[in-house]
């Protein structure tokens, strides 16, 4: 497996943090694992949402100092 | 109750605000595996032509606010809608008319005119926001 891509989207706002995912799991294969960085807090809701929408894993999200860390596999 | 993946958005307003809230409908829905379908009318097409740079103006605070953060650019979202949704973005044939653009003066993510007619019939059963 790959090195766990990470996308720093801190500091941007809803919908800004999506689309860097959605730009960017094109990027990775899959079953490769990407940490999304937010601070968007309607983000760290929005986002699992829309893997679940689409068909991919989420793994787990957690804030620490304002910035959520989101975790998920590319399923597809 | 609508029981479809269609989501259309007619735009009109030159605000901010309301650009923006079309952008994100639009952008979203599309990268959510909506079939999108976006058409620009009235006093909205004209950011779309190519090299525009005019500054949408404000509504009130939310707008202002917009602006001194990091919000993605409405412009941006359409085309990313596009790029990455696979939305479909036509300006209305009146407009270009009334504003005089040719079909090679909107910026390169934006589809052929299109009338009320068609927009009317492929927006049928389907989600239709309006900004």
């Amino acid at each position: 497996m790959a090195e766990k891509k990470i996308i720093d989207a801190r500091g941007s706002f809803c919908p800004g943090p999506l689309m860097e995912l959605i730009a960017g799991i094109k990027m990775v294969g899959i079953g490769d694992e990407i940490e999304v960085l937010s601070t968007d807090r309607g983000s760290a809701g929005d986002i699992p949402e829309w893997l679940k929408k689409v068909g991919h894993e989420f793994l787990g999200s957690r804030e620490e100092a304002g910035v959520w860390h989101i975790n998920l596999k590319r399923s597809k | 109750m609508v029981d479809s993946n269609k989501i259309s958005v007619v735009v009109v307003s030159d605000k901010r605000e309301q650009l923006q809230m079309a952008a994100m409908v639009a952008s979203v829905g599309a990268v959510s595996g909506n079939e999108v379908l976006v058409f620009l009318s009235m006093n909205a097409l004209r950011y779309f032509v190519k090299g525009a740079d005019e500054q949408a103006p404000c509504e009130g605070p939310v707008g202002k606010r917009m602006e001194q953060k990091k919000v993605p650019p409405f412009k941006a979202l359409f085309e990313q809608a596009v790029t990455l949704g696979d939305a479909k973005i036509h300006p209305c044939s009146m407009a270009m008319d009334v504003l005089g653009i040719e079909q090679g003066g909107l910026e390169d993510y934006i589809g052929e005119a299109m009338g009320l007619t068609m927009f009317l019939d492929a927006s049928r059963d389907g989600q239709v926001w309006s900004f």
